[in-house]
């Protein structure tokens, strides 16, 4: 499948809207040339949803969402995801998928631009010493050679 | 023609490996086909940075939307939980989350205990030597003394706590309820081979470290080794029978469609609580015009699939987010029936840790607490990595409406009928269900955690397929006697979920492997005189 036969300028109109570039948070926008180059390129077997989504978004704005001001494709986006379709679902989480994992993006967030595997995670023990009292703690469950 | 085998196993996931490790030591030539291939810890998304994307394409858990050449579809639009599955050497336990609780002794007998369903022709003690035996196989980790349920022997330490264990153990003491660190299937040190556990996130779509015991790493080397042959890309179509209704082997196709026969003495199902009742209806013929094996009427009825809402919220604190295995702990406080609440049987509490980037976003979105747009960022980082969550692991009772048949219409790419689910939440456990979101909501809230919601279909593809062959005692009552035998073709055995008389309430996978060490141990008693 390929992302051709999708209104690509309202797509990335619809990213730059449900992710915007953020200067204060030093945040690049979905609509990123590369981010949403990525987008594009993951859609995939989601692309029947992400037609839908975008076919959807554009006839609720009479063919202009590009033309709307913000806060009415904010409004536009944050209404028709709150109502639960999987077009819109599917939408948020191709673009959410690509963008989360752009190495400016995960900078940023001060987390590693990286692969989980090969080097893993640290994760601390944790306090044992809470386990202590549960040890104490007469066994509960059902044992049915004494009932 | 192939030659005929000794035994034939269908299916080389959790159960399937097992019983082929056990019955090498007999000598007999043993061929296990499975439909799907070996799969390479190289191509696992966690080794890539589309690794969360993955697990919504070709490592998500429902066949449907994996649609990987080995999986066959299934029609599971009239049950609002899904069927999870994946056809590869080592199945269902390549994408399971290694959480690995027992099954209770209570479990075995809710008609005596609790008056509801029926009493299993084996009880957990006939079980218990199977647990341990499959823990050191496996590789399990915990830490014994627990009192919520039966003494266990794991092999290694546990996992580690973490800041969300922390914090989730500090609530539950001072609520005063019950926690225990989870025993799991991973490596928490070196073993056997494998190496351990480096915290990667995510278990389920594979583990590229080795950590996890799926059984292509843990049995299916060691049965491999002793003499048992695997044929994968072999997909089954049908069991055939003889002239006097005992099995004679299997139909296949191979990976290019060409059809095979495969004679046995001796017939071994492991292909889940779904596939197996799918074989054995797809295997109707004049002698068992309903299927085979279905004297009863009972194939494929009675499916269990452990309804799991979970709740989740936010605390101000900093978690453990997607680092470290997924479930850090469980609860057994509700698990037994307690005659004050308006339901029998119980449920599991199982605490999470948290989310990746990527799934923070989007689970934020879907529960409405991370709008788009200019204030996305601001909000975003108020949840990433302070995500706490609990499943709900309601028991689930046996009902026959809820059941496994074949499409009338949807095939696989070798045309063979696929299975069609029609699946309703039962009455008891819809209480249980509201009784157990209640309580972990009022865990969390007590964690201080706020943003909190209720997801009743979060996990509707827990992968938990059970009940649809049904041991016991009874042929009119069952499809296999209390060793996995099939009461009407005397060499076609069970070994798989599809065993289950009830479901429990915890992840099935180390019960559904001791139970067929149990039926290997059996049949390895019976040698002589198997089909008597």
């Amino acid at each position: 499948m390929s992302a051709t036969d999708i209104d690509i300028d309202t797509l990335r109109d619809v990213a730059g809207t449900m992710i915007p570039a953020s200067a204060e948070f030093g945040m690049p926008g979905a609509d990123d040339p590369a981010i949403f180059e990525d987008i594009v390129k993951s859609i995939g077997r989601d692309l029947p949803h992400v037609r839908e989504a975008v076919a959807e978004i554009s006839a609720r704005s009479g063919s202009a969402f590009g033309a709307l001001d913000r806060d009415k494709r904010e409004a536009l986006i944050n209404g028709f995801h709150a109502g639960g379709a999987p077009s819109i679902m599917t939408l948020g989480r191709v673009i959410a998928s690509a963008y989360y994992r752009d190495d400016r993006v995960l900078l940023a967030l001060k987390l590693e631009a990286r692969a989980p595997y090969p080097k893993g995670h640290e994760v601390e023990q944790g306090d044992w010493s809470l386990l202590e009292v549960v040890r104490k703690r007469p066994p509960f469950w059902r044992d049915d050679r004494k009932v | 023609m192939n030659e005929k085998v000794d035994v034939l196993i269908i299916g080389s996931g959790a159960s399937g490996a097992a019983v082929a490790w056990s019955l090498a030591e007999t000598r007999m030539r043993i061929l296990c086909l499975e439909q799907g291939d070996w799969m390479k810890s190289t191509e696992f998304p966690s080794g890539e940075r589309d690794w969360e994307a993955r697990r919504f394409s070709d490592f998500h858990i429902s066949p449907n939307i994996r649609g990987r050449d080995a999986d066959y579809p299934v029609n599971d639009d009239n049950s609002p939980m899904k069927i999870a599955n994946f056809n590869g050497v080592g199945g269902g336990t390549l994408i399971f989350t290694a959480h690995w609780p027992r099954l209770h002794p209570s479990d075995f007998k809710v008609k005596t205990l609790d008056g509801v369903a029926d009493d299993w022709p084996i009880d957990y003690w006939k079980l218990e030597p199977f647990f341990e035996e499959n823990d050191r196989m496996m590789g399990s980790s915990g830490v014994t003394g627990d009192p919520g349920g039966p003494p266990r022997h794991p092999p290694m330490p546990p996992i580690p706590l973490g800041r969300t264990g922390t914090h989730y153990a500090r609530t539950m003491n001072r609520l005063g309820w019950h926690w225990w660190p989870s025993d799991t299937a991973i490596a928490t040190r070196d073993y056997e081979g494998r190496a351990a556990c480096i915290n990667l996130s995510y278990c389920t779509p594979g583990c590229a470290q080795g950590a996890k015991a799926s059984t292509d790493i843990t049995y299916w080397p060691l049965a491999l080794r002793a003499g048992v042959e695997l044929r994968t890309r072999c997909r089954v179509r049908e069991i055939t029978t003889d002239q006097n209704g005992m099995a004679a082997g299997a139909i296949y196709y191979d990976a290019e469609g060409r059809e095979h026969f495969q004679p046995a003495e001796v017939v071994i199902l492991a292909c889940n609580g779904v596939g197996t009742p799918r074989l054995l209806l797809n295997s109707a013929s004049a002698k068992f015009p309903n299927g085979l094996a279905n004297s009863s009427g009972l194939v494929g009825k009675n499916l269990m699939l452990h309804p799991w809402p979970v709740v989740s919220g936010y605390v101000g604190e900093l978690m453990d987010g997607a680092r470290g295995p997924i479930t850090c702990l469980w609860s057994k406080e509700f698990y037994e029936t307690d005659p004050s609440r308006d339901f029998v049987r119980g449920y599991m509490l199982q605490f999470g840790r948290g989310v990746g980037p990527a799934t923070q976003a989007i689970v934020g979105a879907a529960s409405g607490h991370l709008p788009w747009g200019r204030d996305h960022h601001r909000v975003y980082r108020e949840l990433l990595d302070h995500r706490v969550g609990i499943g709900v692991a309601c028991d689930d009772l046996p009902e026959e409406h809820n059941r496994v048949t074949l499409d009338p219409v949807l095939k696989d790419s070798n045309g063979i009928p696929a299975p069609r689910i029609d699946y309703a939440i039962g009455e008891n456990t819809r209480r249980m269900m509201e009784h157990g979101i209640a309580r972990a909501e009022e865990i969390l809230a007590a964690a201080g955690a706020t943003r909190i919601s209720c997801s009743r279909t979060a996990l509707n593809y827990p992968g938990h397929l059970l009940g649809t062959c049904r041991m016991g005692s009874d042929p009119e009552r069952s499809v296999t006697n209390e060793w996995g035998r099939c009461h009407d073709v005397k060499n076609l055995f069970i070994v798989d979920g599809s065993l289950f008389v009830t479901g429990g309430g915890v992840n099935p996978t180390s019960t559904i492997q001791a139970l067929a060490l149990y039926v290997a141990d059996q049949m390895k008693q019976r040698l002589a005189n198997l089909f008597d």
